[in-house]
């Protein structure tokens, strides 16, 4: 296997409706076949499990661009108010930051959720490639309306076995849409 | 699945499936719009041009073309400031708290009331840039380093919070906004037939697909950006409030000014939600989707809040009176006996009266009488900001500037023009926009779709 050019065939299994996709996917995951993906209409309740999505880190991303905002304002707000030009303001003088501090705290949470927001907004944009321009990532129109596709890319012998999993799992159409040639240096080992 | 119980009224009417819920939200995209819009897209560009007239006009002489003086130094702008911002909170709102909330009812409305944020914010804006009285200096209130002058913008001040907030709340909202626009502008895409509507949709859908893993983490975007701009909408209408609530004006240095902004914010902006709804829905044949029901919840926040706002006044004069601060207590009887009463007696009227109607599940759920109230309120709720600003300043410490108020020309020109630039926004936005994040309402449909409720009622019955 190792030494040889592995042909790959790309499988359509469309679905008109969620729960029988879902079955399907479980029953394909049973018999061992790796679920490239999946395109639907809306989210899914509870395919990330099925299918094998990996729990998203944005969370994390968000939280870490939040305290980013938190200390990037409070630097600025140490600097301008109290090191570079502290004023006396009102009787109130700036001698150092934690005297004044509730003045400037509003300012530190509009910088949290500014930075927090934006970036991970952006970080999911780029993560996705969701750009302006880019090209449609469905690979069948209608998956934006209603229906609901799964997406596989199968060697010979599983093609099969996935072909009949998902007709009898309700699939509407499964289709072959073209196959491609795996150089060997590109197969990865599939442990399942 | 969600598992829904049978006695909960369905929020998707009529026997829908995910085909038909594409065709209605498209409807107004691919077929012709009605005459009635064509009138009221022309009727709002006119008073918006007629606000850029005004606009330009005080640009070229200075804000002493407004009904401003001396003592009154704050009036229309601040008052249509704060009212437009208000406005806006009511989107971010359902969006946001409902959506942590896991209130469903939200996804029929969630769309066209963060549309409605995005343009009452950029309303707001105008009044505050041009309230500086030299716009083209604007940039100054941002900390921008020295050599624009030798100070940098005070740190201590509540108005410069004020620019922080109102920005951030801006940016976030437009970013929430396109982040749920993405995955119904993919929808579009893959839908229109005609060429350079193919291209726009591909441009605005951003390449969307909806693969999993792409939904996986567009659910999670859009639970932080909920938790994110809840406290934010609090934030910014409290910022808004300390504004005044930081200063010795009497009327103004009260605490309660913060809670009493935000349910103010939340009910005129509930209440312009439904003004522009009831509107959409009947253009675009949506009763399906924003039901008696949708209006009738909604109607119950603004019998909450308005309730909220009503103990808030209550609760205002109470404590003047209970504070034995001479310069307080007449504040607030200057406000309910002075020269200006009539407009302290029209905000009680429209605010704290008539939304008491609601208790009668006849009123709240009749559509005529929705629509009236909810005008009422957005007047009751430009008077309260007015009644706020312009009769504590008619009346402040020194009786040698006592003054009076009358609104020039020019201040109702740009008012009428940021409602007319609001409208005009909102029409183009119902016709080329998708009004109804119909992918979130697909995910409901199974649990809350009426034929589906039925089936499934029948199911379980056998």
């Amino acid at each position: 296997m190792a030494n040889m050019a592995t042909h790959k065939h790309i499988i359509h299994g469309v679905f008109g409706d969620e729960v029988p996709l879902l079955e399907a996917c479980r029953k394909l995951r049973a018999a061992g076949i790796r679920i490239k993906d999946v395109y639907s209409p809306m989210p899914i309740h509870g395919i990330d499990g099925v299918i094998g999505v990996p729990r998203t880190r944005l969370a994390i991303c968000a939280f870490i661009y939040g305290i980013t905002g938190t200390s990037l304002a409070t630097l600025m707000m140490w600097y301008m108010m109290i090191s570079d030009w502290p004023n006396d303001i009102g009787g109130k003088p700036s001698f150092t930051y934690y005297m004044n501090i509730p003045a400037f705290i509003p300012i530190t949470f509009e910088s949290t959720v500014f930075c927090a927001a934006h970036g991970m907004a952006l970080t999911y944009f780029l993560r996705c490639w969701l750009i302006p321009g880019a090209k449609a990532k469905n690979p069948d129109p209608r998956t934006t309306d209603d229906k609901f596709l799964i997406y596989l890319e199968l060697n010979d012998d599983q093609a099969a076995k996935a072909e009949e999993i998902m007709k009898n799992n309700g699939a509407e159409e499964v289709n072959q849409k073209g196959s491609f040639v795996v150089e060997p240096k590109y197969v990865l080992e599939e442990t399942h | 699945m969600h598992a829904e119980s049978e006695i909960r009224i369905p929020l998707i009417l009529g026997d829908k499936s995910y085909r038909q819920i594409t065709d209605d939200i498209i409807a107004p995209i691919e077929g012709k719009a009605a005459r009635g819009w064509y009138t009221l897209t022309t009727l709002c560009t006119l008073s918006f041009l007629w606000g850029i007239g005004c606009l330009a006009y005080t640009i070229g002489v200075g804000i002493g073309a407004w009904g401003s003086n001396n003592g009154v130094d704050w009036a229309w702008d601040i008052t249509n400031f704060v009212w437009w911002i208000g406005i806006g909170h009511a989107g971010t709102l359902i969006s946001a708290v409902l959506l942590l909330f896991r209130q469903k009812w939200r996804m029929a409305i969630n769309r066209s009331a963060e549309a409605m944020t995005i343009f009452a914010v950029m309303c707001a804006a105008i009044f505050v840039m041009l309230h500086t009285g030299r716009p083209w200096l604007d940039y100054m209130l941002f900390p921008l380093p020295n050599q624009f002058g030798s100070l940098w913008p005070n740190f201590n001040s509540p108005l410069l919070w004020d620019v922080f907030a109102v920005s951030t709340y801006f940016t976030v909202s437009l970013v929430f906004w396109y982040i749920g626009l993405i995955p119904d502008f993919g929808m579009i895409r893959d839908r229109v037939i005609k060429p350079w509507q193919k291209k726009m949709y591909g441009l605005l859908s951003f390449g969307w697909g909806g693969s999993a893993r792409h939904w996986s983490r567009f659910e999670e975007v859009s639970l932080v950006l909920a938790g994110l701009s809840t406290p934010l909408v609090f934030s910014v209408h409290s910022i808004v409030s300390m504004d005044f609530a930081t200063s010795i004006v009497p009327g103004w240095h009260t605490t309660i000014f913060p809670p009493y902004f935000v349910s103010g914010a939340v009910f005129s902006g509930f209440a312009m939600v439904l003004t522009l709804l009831l509107v959409i829905r009947k253009i675009y044949k949506l009763e399906a989707y924003v039901t008696i029901k949708h209006i009738e919840y909604m109607n119950i926040v603004i019998i909450v809040t308005g309730s909220i706002v009503g103990v808030a006044y209550l609760t205002e004069l109470f404590v003047a009176w209970y504070s034995g601060v001479e310069w307080e207590q007449y504040a607030f009887l200057n406000r309910a006996t002075g020269p200006l009463a009539w407009s302290y007696w029209c905000m009680m009227g429209c605010n704290v009266l008539s939304p008491q109607v609601f208790w009668f599940k006849k009123v709240r759920t009749s559509i005529i009488a929705t629509f009236i109230i909810s005008i009422v309120v957005n007047i009751g709720m430009w008077f309260e900001r007015f009644v706020i600003i312009v009769p504590t300043l008619c009346r402040t410490y020194l009786p040698s500037t006592w003054n009076t108020y009358t609104p020039s020309f020019i201040d109702i020109g740009i008012f009428v023009g940021t409602i007319g630039m609001f409208g005009m926004f909102f029409l183009l936005f119902s016709r080329y926009f998708p009004v109804i994040a119909q992918s979130e309402l697909k995910t409901i449909l199974k649990s809350s779709g009426e034929s589906q409720k039925e089936a499934s009622k029948n199911q379980t019955h056998h």
